[in-house]
This record gives structure tokens, C-alpha cells and sequence, in this order.
């Protein structure tokens, strides 16, 4: 039916507070959590946030009677009260499908976390969670390999992966680098990594890198009669840039190669997962700057969101905090986007901070990585929370050893095959840590020193983020 | 071990993947991963390769895989009738999940020299 032209100003509550909607399964569904300015309702607080994430603009415009905006609109279909906090409520909010480019996460965060975030009758605002459909889903690339592909192209089964971040991060030459690369993957390591800010600095241009670390890899692989690989992070300052880096890895013949998918962008990050695909390579990712974004417990967008996004951009293993080192990350909140990565189900569980049941049908799923402050003491809590379908990685506690970065390779791989053998066994991994380690390092002066040296360090802060729970 | 504060070699050594940074398995241990894998309802399969070709994706198949099995004598004696019919290859067990297509889990548990 048409309408008439009424200039001016509405209530945004008229248009998209519908709490009688009831979401369809193509809809994106979204859980914001806000806190709005004193004397604004919630319904229209909560309203604003659907119109100013999708259709609608302060004022009504003549032009908008040209289209159907009823099909296009984003309907605020729930308010419900933040649980011990009573200035906050979570929003949900249904968008049709049509509001987004296929296969585009690009196109999805600049609507739903775009100019709404900005918005004055807000004082703050974060996305919670997102519910992607199976309609979208299926429009996006996902992963290149995935878990299972991953597993069979290193020939790793039955335990997680084990890494390392080469150190110092930066400052080494390339010769020096691939040194370390080399002493790491002997010393039993399946993959080493660059540090995220490791480009194509002056003091190590990236050509002479993959070149040493190429030689490294081949070397520790001919030696150690086991598959070994080096992420080579591409990131660079344009996308033609970083897809003649992931060309030249290709052509040095290694398997895996990396990139920083918050601080390059999705569009890029999507790119290069396609370029993966196409060319048989590991891609492994890394979330420098989400901390800036996620870890403010009433702004920005939560990590779990930042999770899925990569998961359908594109990615092979995305680091998700340690829950036991020294970044932030409590045990519940971690499993919940760890599901999210692996599983190709996972339901409500407000418990874990997922807001939604999520399918994720036939999309393969993400390593999960645990790296930053970890060492051999960790690794049985790692184990029990990560499991299998995980890369731990431990970078002082690997170059750190007294003996150098091979002895302290040789002890985490000790150590991690031993917490595996003793879980496949029927032990409590986490209440026997102490006697399983001090069983193996009988066997292993490596471990031995390892656990002498890093018996007192232990990272116990409070996380900023919780869960939102009744005080 | 006491504590050594002088630095040692550390020389390299070849390995087989999973567990091969552990000491041999006595039977018993060996038995126990056996139960794990029957456990989580994967299928055991036996592998063997001449230690030249241990880095070849395909081993032999020892047989075919043994779909189901879940009789944890019967695998063991398969896996020393395998060892008796190769003396020097290596003989690998593989947790074989077929809802992942993947491997649950894999390891050697007769080296061949």
C-alpha cells in the first residue's frame, strides 16, 4: 500500500522497536549490548541502534517511499536487562538478508559497527555476537584448508600443534633469523612463526627471510624425518604486495604462510584466503589490534564476533588468547568462540557468552592458537581447555631454555607428548600436572631444566572483560 | 636429574611423529592407547613402511583397516602379526575417525631399523 510524504522528525521506536517479530532463519541476527543516555527509553535507544545499523537516517526523507522499506529495515525484536548491570540491555536485532553483499564481512561490519557506534544518544555500545545464516554462510569462502586438511598436509594427529613466535621479534637479520627458525624446528616444533609485526623492515627485507627460513624448514625437515613449516606473515602495504610474497613462499615450497587480519582488513584478508584456496597454502592469522576493539566490557565488538568474521573470511588457525598466560581471556568465554571456530554446531550458552545457536554447515573449521606467556608448566591446563585442534605456542618459553631454543623445543614437545599420553590413558591432566611432568622429565634433561626455570612464574590478574553475571 | 647449570648439546634426533619424543611404550602403555582409541569409536588401522619411505603420506596397509573393531586383544595381536610379517619396517596404529575423515590419532609402536 503507498504512503504518504510526512516530513520531520519520528520516533525511531514507531519504525524499528517490533517486539513481535519473530527473526527469520535467513536473517543476521545481532546482540548489542548498550547503555543509553539518561531519560532515553531503552525501546528507543535500542530502536536507534537497528535504524542507524541498516536503513534508517535521523530524519524522514522523501526518497525512502520509493523503495519498500518495511523488507529492508532492521527490526529491533528484543530488549532483555544486562545481568548485574543496571544501566546496560542487550538488543537483539534482526537484518534481512538483502542488506549485505554476498560473501562480504567487509560489507556486514561497516553496517552493523559503522556510524551507530558514534551515535549521541548512546553512551556505550557493544556488539555482543552475531548469528549468521546459513544463507550468508554458504556465500562465504571460509577457511582454505581447514582442521582436517591441515592435519593431513603436516602429518600431525592425535595431539595439538606446537609452535613458536621467533625472538627477539624484531631486529634480526635474515641469516640470524632463519638461524633460530632452524634451532626451534630441530629441537622438535612443527611450525615457527614471524611476529606480527614483522614485514619487510630495513633491517630484514622480506625476500632475504623467506629465503633463510626456507632453507631452515627444509633442513630441520631432511633431519628430523618430520613435517615442518614457518608462517612467512605477508602482510604488507598493499595487497599487490602481499600476494607476490604468498607467490614467492609458494615458490620456495613451503606450506604455510600468515597474515594480520585486523590491522590488513578483511578485504584483504579475504583475498589472500582465496588466493590459499586456490594455491594449496596453510594460512595462519593473526589478531594484532583486538585488543583496542574487544576488550572493553560496555564498548566495541567482542571477540567472539571478530571470531566468526575470520572464520568466514578466511583462515586456517587464529591465535584466541591462552586463558593461562599473560594476556587477557577468561576459561568459559574462550571455549565459547573456540566452538565457534571448530564445531559445525554450536548452540545458545549464555554460560559461554554465545548469544545464539550458530550452524555452521559444511564451513571447515579454524585451528584455534594459544600463544603469549606461556611455558612447559601450562601445558597440561592447555591441553585440558584447548584440546587436540590446537596450535600451543611458546615463545619465551621456548628460545628462554639454558640451553638455547632446540633444548627448549625438545622440552615443550617432551612435555606436551606426555600430558597427551597420560589424557589418552584416563589421567586427570590438570590435578596431576606436577607428577606427569616430573615423570617425563626423568627422561629428559631438556624438561628437566625447563621446569627448574620457569617454576615461579605465573601470570594471576584478574580479567577486564567477564562474562555479565549477577553480582 | 639434578639440576645442571652448565649449558649441554642438544643434538637432533629423527622422529615419528607423535610420541616420538617419548621413551619407548612398555605393552601395558601401549595397550592404553589402544583402549583410547577404541574408545572414542574409532577404527584401528595398521600401517608398516620401510623406514626409507616414513615420510610418505601412504604406508602399507597392514590388511584392511578394521572397521569397528572393538575387541582390544584382537588389534594387539594384529599389530605383532604385522611386526612378524615385516621385521624392519615400522609399524604404526591410526585412531581412524570417519565422521572427520581424518586421523583421531596415529603413532609408531614398532620401529623398523
Amino acid at each position: 500500500m503507498s504512503k504518504k510524504y510526512d516530513a520531520g522528525v519520528k520516533e525511531y521506536r514507531d519504525t524499528y522497536w517490533t517486539p513481535e517479530y519473530v527473526p527469520l532463519d535467513t536473517d543476521l541476527l545481532a546482540c548489542f549490548k548498550f547503555t543509553g543516555q539518561e531519560g532515553v527509553p531503552k525501546e528507543e535507544v535500542a530502536a536507534a541502534i537497528a535504524a542507524e545499523s541498516s536503513t534508517g537516517t535521523w530524519s524522514t526523507v522523501w526518497s525512502e517511499l520509493l523503495t519498500d522499506l518495511e523488507f529492508y529495515k532492521g527490526r529491533c525484536y528484543r530488549i532483555e536487562d544486562v545481568p548485574g548491570d543496571p544501566e546496560s540491555f542487550y538488543a537483539f536485532i534482526a537484518y534481512p538478508l538483502d542488506l549485505f553483499e554476498e560473501g562480504s564481512i567487509t560489507n556486514v561490519l561497516t553496517s552493523l559497527v559503522g556510524n551507530v557506534f558514534g551515535f549521541k544518544a548512546l553512551r556505550h555500545l557493544r556488539l555482543e555476537d552475531i548469528r549468521f545464516p546459513m544463507a550468508f554462510i554458504k556465500t562465504c569462502g571460509g577457511p582454505p584448508n581447514g582442521i582436517q586438511v591441515e592435519r593431513d598436509r603436516l602429518n600431525k594427529y592425535g595431539r595439538p600443534l606446537l609452535g613458536c613466535t621467533i625472538k627477539p621479534k624484531l631486529g634480526l637479520s635474515g641469516k640470524n633469523y632463519g638461524r633460530v627458525v632452524y634451532e626451534c624446528l630441530r629441537g622438535g616444533l612443527d611450525l615457527t612463526k614471524d611476529d606480527e609485526n614483522i614485514n619487510s623492515q630495513p633491517f630484514q627485507r622480506w625476500r632475504e627471510r623467506f629465503e633463510f627460513v626456507a632453507e631452515a624448514v627444509k633442513l630441520a625437515q631432511q633431519e628430523t624425518g618430520e613435517v615442518k613449516g614457518h608462517y612467512l606473515n605477508c602482510t604488507a602495504t598493499t595487497p599487490e604486495e602481499m600476494y607476490e610474497r604468498a607467490e614467492f613462499a609458494k615458490e620456495l615450497d613451503m606450506p604455510i604462510i600468515m597474515h594480520d587480519y585486523i590491522t590488513g582488513g578483511f578485504t584483504a584478508n579475504t583475498g589472500l584466503a582465496n588466493w590459499c584456496r586456490k594455491n594449496g597454502m596453510l594460512l595462519h592469522i593473526h589478531r594484532a589490534m583486538h585488543a583496542v576493539i574487544d576488550r572493553h566490557p560496555k564498548h566495541g565488538i567482542h571477540f567472539r564476533v571478530l571470531a566468526k568474521c575470520l572464520r568466514l573470511s578466511g583462515g586456517d588457525q587464529l591465535h584466541t588468547g591462552t586463558v593461562v598466560g599473560k594476556l587477557e581471556g577468561d576459561r568459559q568465554t574462550t571455549l565459547g568462540f573456540i566452538d565457534n571456530l571448530r564445531e559445525s554446531f554450536v548452540p545458545e550458552d549464555r554460560s559461554r557468552g554465545n548469544f545464539f545457536d550458530q550452524d555452521w554447515g559444511s564451513m571447515p573449521g579454524v585451528f584455534a592458537v594459544a600463544s603469549g606467556g606461556i611455558h612447559v608448566w601450562h601445558m597440561p591446563a592447555l591441553l585440558a581447555i584447548f584440546g587436540d585442534d590446537s596450535c600451543l605456542q611458546f615463545g619465551g618459553g621456548t628460545h628462554g631454555h639454558p640451553w638455547g631454543s632446540a633444548a627448549g623445543a625438545a622440552a615443550n614437545r617432551v612435555a606436551l607428548e606426555a600430558c597427551v599420553k597420560a589424557r589418552n590413558a584416563g589421567r586427570e591432566i590438570e590435578k596431576e600436572s606436577r607428577d606427569i611432568l616430573m615423570e617425563a622429565a626423568k627422561h629428559s634433561p631438556e624438561l628437566a631444566i625447563a621446569l627448574e626455570t620457569w617454576k615461579e612464574i605465573k601470570f594471576e590478574f584478574d580479567t577486564v572483560d567477564k562474562l555479565d553475571v549477577q553480582n | 636429574m639434578p639440576f645442571q647449570s652448565t649449558v649441554g648439546d642438544y643434538a637432533t634426533v629423527a622422529t615419528l611423529e607423535t610420541f616420538g619424543f617419548l621413551p619407548p611404550m612398555t605393552q601395558d602403555e601401549i595397550y592404553d592407547q589402544i583402549a583410547y582409541i577404541i574408545a572414542q569409536g574409532w577404527s584401528p588401522v595398521i600401517e608398516h613402511v620401510h623406514p626409507s619411505g616414513s615420510m610418505q603420506t601412504y604406508w602399507s596397509y597392514w590388511k584392511l583397516p578394521f572397521f569397528g573393531e572393538k575387541d582390544l586383544n584382537l588389534v594387539v595381536s594384529e599389530l605383532e602379526a604385522c611386526h612378524r610379517a615385516y621385521p624392519d619396517h615400522h609399524v604404526r596404529i591410526i585412531g581412524y575417525d570417519a565422521y572427520t575423515q581424518s586421523q583421531g590419532t596415529a603413532f609408531v609402536v614398532f620401529q623398523g631399523r
